[in-house]
C-alpha cells in the first residue's frame, strides 16, 4: 500500500512540501480590500510559525513512521476499557436506564437552572428532537438524507403561516405541522427512494435547497427573505404566559394568583420541548421493536437480502422517511413558536449538516448516543464564544475523524444478535 | 429579428458558463468512474482555486506587475498547483482510509471535509466577498448594433476550456498513465494484479480533477470578478448535476452535461426569472436522477451482491 519504491527521505520531504502547499497560500496569505484595490498581506507570525511547525512535524513523522509505529506497539498500553464494561454500555437495557436518569435530570432542570440555562436547554432539546428524527432515516434505515432541514422548514412555516393568516394556536398547528412535513416527506420520498444511497443523498440535498429558495422567493405568501415575525407563543389550556393577556384570554399568573415572572414562559417552552422529545423517544422505541423497525435495520444491512425475503424496500424506506420527516415538522413548529421569527436563512444546508453531525457522532441508530451528542455539540458553542467561531470547522473535522476511526459512533447500541460459539 | 438575437445571446452566455461547469464536472466524473464515490469536497477545491487566483493576481499587482497576460498565467499556475495539492491531500486524509466499505461512509467523510475546507477559508480570509476589476474589458459585436455580442472574457473561456478538454482527452486516450486510468476505472482489482499502482492512479484522478477545477475557478473568478467562501457549495452541486446529466463516470458526458446545464440555466433564468436560476439546476438534477439516472452517455449499472 505504501510507496515502497521511494526512499523514506523523499516521501518525508514530499509530505512536508505538501503541508506547505496546502496551508501557506490559504492560511498564510490574507486578501484585504483597501479602498477599491485588493491587497495581499501575510498572516500573523504565530500562524506562519504554526504552519512551519506542522511541515517540520510532518517531515519527521514520515521519516520515522515505521520506528514510531514499532515504539508505539511496544509501549506499555493504557488499561483498555474491559470488554464487559463496553458490552454493558452498549446493551439496550443499560442505555434505556441511562435515558431514564437523563429524563429525571431534564425534568428537574428548569426549577434549578437560571433563565439563560433553561433557554439553552430548550435549544438543546430541539436538536435532540431533530437528531432523533434524523436518526430514524440515517441511523436505522441507512438512508442518507441531506435535506432534512427542508422538513424542519415545512414544519416551521406551517405553524407560522397558519397562525399568521388564520390565527390558529400552537397546539392545533403542532399536529398539522407534523402531518404537513410527513406529507412532504411522503410525496418527495415516493419517487426518490428507488435511487441508490449516494444519489439519494444528493437528491434530498437538492430538495432541501429548492424548499429554501421557494420560501425565499414566494414573497407574497412567506414574506420572502424577511420571513414571518410576531408568531404567537404557545398557551397552556388557553392561559397566556405574557404579562398582559391578549383579547379573550387569561394570563397564567393571574389565573393561579401568582406574581408575573418572565422565567415562567421560558420554563413552559422548555417543558413543551421536553414533552416532544419524550413523545419522540416513546414512539421510536416502540417502532424499533415492531416489524417495521426491524425491517428498517434489515434493509440498512442488506437491501438485496431483504428483497429476497419478500420485503418491499420502497414501502419500508418510505415509512422511515415519512416518520423521520414528521419529527422534523414537530421540531420546526416548536422552533417557530419559540423564536417568534423565522426566515429562510434559518434552514440552510449547514443546519442539515449539524443534525447529521449529531447523528454520526452519537452512533447511528443509538438513541442515547444521539441525545448525548446533541447535548455536547449544542452546548459547546454556547458555553465558549471562542469555540463558536470554530464550531463548523470542528463539526466537519469530527465527521471525517468519526468515519475513519469509529464509523459506528461513540456510543453505538447493540442489536439483538446471537453469537456462534466456536 | 430581436427574438432570435435574444436567444442567440442566451445561448452564448449559457455555453460560456456551461463550459466552466464542464471543467468542474470532470473532477466528479473521473473520481466516480474509478472509485464510485461522490467527492463532495470538490466544490470547495474549486472555491480555494478562485481564492488562490485572486491572491496571485493581487499579490503580483502589488509588486507592480500589470501585464494582463502575466497575471493570468500566474493565476493559472498558482491555482493549479495549490488545488492539486489539495486534491491529493484530501484523498489521502479523508478517503483512502475508507475505501472499500459501505458507500455512505466516504460520502459522510466527504461532507465533513467540505465543511472543514469552507470554514477554514472563512476563518482565514473572513466572510466578506472580494472583488477585482474585469481584466479583459470589451466585446465583439456579432450582430451589428450589439444585439448579440461575445465578450473577450467569454472568448477566452471558450479557448481555454477547449484547450484543457483536448489536452485531457489526449492524455486519457494516448498516454501510458491515461491507459492506466482507463484500466483502473474498468476493473480496479484486475488493474492492480497487472502491476498498475492503483493507489497512485486514484490520487492522480483527484489531482487532475482539482487542477481542472482550478482552471474553471480562474476563468469564472476573472469573468465575474467576485469571490466569497460560500461559492463552492453551489458550484459543486451544479457541476455534479452536469456530471450526472452527461452520465456519471463518462468524461465526454461531463463535457456535454456542463454545456447542456449552462444553456438550460440561461434559458430557465430567462423564462422564470433570475432568482429561480439555481432552482433550474436543482430541478433538473432531481428529475434526471428520477427518470434517467444513467445520464445521456452513461452506462447502466448492475447491482451486484
Amino acid at each position: 500500500m505504501s510507496q515502497t519504491t521511494h526512499s523514506p527521505l523523499k516521501t518525508a520531504f514530499f509530505s512536508a512540501l505538501l503541508v506547505l502547499a496546502v496551508a501557506y497560500p490559504v492560511l498564510g496569505l490574507k486578501l484585504t480590500t483597501v479602498g477599491i484595490k485588493l491587497q495581499v498581506h501575510g498572516a500573523s507570525p504565530a500562524t506562519l510559525w504554526a504552519i512551519a511547525a506542522c511541515a517540520v512535524a510532518m517531515f519527521f513523522w514520515q521519516l520515522f513512521r515505521d520506528r514510531l509505529a514499532r515504539a508505539w506497539q511496544s509501549a506499555p498500553r493504557l488499561p483498555k476499557i474491559p470488554a464487559r464494561v463496553s458490552n454493558t454500555l452498549t446493551l439496550p437495557s443499560t442505555q434505556r436506564r441511562v435515558i431514564m436518569v437523563l429524563i429525571v435530570i431534564a425534568l428537574a432542570w428548569p426549577f434549578f437552572g437560571s433563565r439563560g440555562a433553561v433557554d439553552i436547554a430548550t435549544l438543546v432539546l430541539i436538536y435532540v428532537l431533530l437528531g432523533l428524527g434524523l436518526n430514524i432515516v440515517v441511523g436505522l434505515a441507512g438512508l442518507l438524507d441531506l435535506g432534512y432541514v427542508g422538513f424542519y422548514a415545512v414544519g416551521a412555516y406551517s405553524y407560522a403561516l397558519l397562525s399568521h393568516y388564520y390565527g390558529l394556536g400552537f397546539w392545533t398547528c403542532l399536529p398539522i405541522a407534523g402531518l404537513m412535513a410527513a406529507l412532504f416527506g411522503f410525496v418527495l420520498g415516493f419517487p426518490v427512494l428507488r435511487l441508490r444511497g449516494d444519489y439519494l443523498a444528493i437528491v434530498t440535498l437538492g430538495f432541501g435547497e429548492i424548499i429554501r429558495i421557494l420560501l425565499r422567493n414566494m414573497t407574497e405568501l412567506t414574506g420572502g427573505p424577511n420571513g414571518i415575525s410576531n408568531i404567537d407563543k404557545p398557551s397552556l389550556f388557553g392561559l397566556s404566559f405574557d404579562r398582559v393577556a391578549p383579547e379573550g384570554m387569561q394570563t397564567f399568573h393571574e389565573f393561579f394568583g401568582l406574581s408575573y415572572q418572565s422565567i415562567n414562559k421560558v420554563i413552559f417552552l422548555y417543558l413543551i420541548a421536553l414533552l416532544l422529545v419524550l413523545f419522540a423517544l416513546f414512539v421510536i422505541n416502540r417502532l424499533i421493536r415492531m416489524p417495521i423497525g426491524r425491517a428498517w435495520e434489515a434493509l440498512r444491512e442488506d437491501e438485496i437480502a431483504c428483497r429476497a425475503l419478500g420485503l418491499n424496500p420502497t414501502v419500508i424506506k418510505l415509512s422511515a422517511f415519512t416518520i423521520g420527516a414528521s419529527f422534523a415538522g414537530f421540531a420546526g413548529s416548536f422552533f417557530a413558536a419559540r423564536q417568534g421569527l423565522i426566515t429562510p436563512e434559518s434552514f440552510t444546508f449547514i443546519e442539515s449538516a449539524i443534525i447529521l453531525a449529531i447523528v454520526v457522532a452519537g452512533g447511528m441508530g443509538s438513541q442515547l448516543g444521539v441525545i448525548l451528542a446533541a447535548v455536547v455539540l449544542t452546548l459547546l458553542p454556547e458555553l465558549t464564544r471562542e469555540f463558536a467561531d470554530y464550531r463548523m470547522l470542528i463539526f466537519g473535522a469530527l465527521m471525517v475523524l468519526m468515519m475513519i476511526w469509529r464509523p459506528q459512533g461513540l456510543l453505538p447500541m447493540q442489536r439483538p444478535h446471537l453469537e456462534l460459539k466456536q | 429579428m430581436p427574438e432570435l438575437n435574444h436567444y442567440l445571446q442566451l445561448l452564448i452566455d449559457g455555453l460560456s458558463v456551461g463550459s466552466t461547469y464542464a471543467l468542474i464536472a470532470i473532477g466528479y466524473t473521473m473520481v466516480y468512474g474509478i472509485i464510485g464515490m461522490i467527492n463532495f469536497a470538490h466544490g470547495e477545491v474549486y472555491m480555494i482555486g478562485s481564492y488562490i487566483a485572486f491572491i496571485a493576481i493581487a499579490g503580483l499587482a502589488m509588486l507592480g506587475i500589470d501585464s494582463v497576460a502575466l497575471l493570468t498565467i500566474a493565476a493559472f499556475v498558482a491555482s493549479m498547483i495549490v488545488t492539486s495539492a489539495y486534491g491529493y491531500s484530501i484523498e489521502r486524509v479523508a478517503y483512502r482510509p475508507l475505501r472499500g466499505g459501505n458507500r455512505l461512509i466516504p460520502l459522510i467523510s466527504a461532507i465533513g471535509m467540505s465543511i472543514v475546507l469552507q470554514n477554514m477559508v472563512l476563518l482565514a480570509q473572513d466572510s466578506r466577498g472580494k472583488s477585482i476589476p474585469d481584466p479583459l474589458p470589451g466585446k465583439f459585436d456579432l450582430v451589428a448594433g450589439g444585439a448579440v455580442s461575445i465578450s473577450y472574457m467569454q472568448v477566452f473561456i471558450f479557448v481555454i476550456t477547449f484547450v484543457a478538454m483536448i489536452g485531457l482527452t489526449l492524455f486519457i486516450a494516448r498516454s501510458r498513465l491515461g491507459r492506466a486510468c482507463r484500466a483502473t476505472a474498468e476493473d480496479l482489482k484486475m488493474a492492480n494484479l497487472l502491476g498498475i499502482n492503483t493507489n497512485n492512479i486514484i490520487a492522480l484522478t483527484f489531482v487532475i480533477g482539482a487542477a481542472l477545477a482550478a482552471v474553471a475557478a480562474v476563468l469564472i473568478s476573472m469573468r465575474y470578478g467576485f469571490i466569497n467562501p460560500n461559492l463552492g457549495f453551489l458550484a459543486g452541486i451544479k457541476a455534479f448535476t452536469a456530471a450526472v446529466l452527461g452520465g456519471i463516470g463518462s468524461i465526454p458526458g461531463a463535457m456535454l452535461g456542463g454545456l447542456v446545464l449552462g444553456v438550460a440555466e440561461a434559458f430557465g433564468a430567462d423564462v422564470f426569472g433570475d432568482q429561480y436560476k439555481d432552482v433550474v439546476a436543482f430541478t433538473l438534477l432531481v428529475l434526471l436522477l428520477l427518470f434517467r439516472p444513467t445520464g445521456i452517455l452513461g452506462r447502466p449499472e448492475v447491482e451486484k451482491v
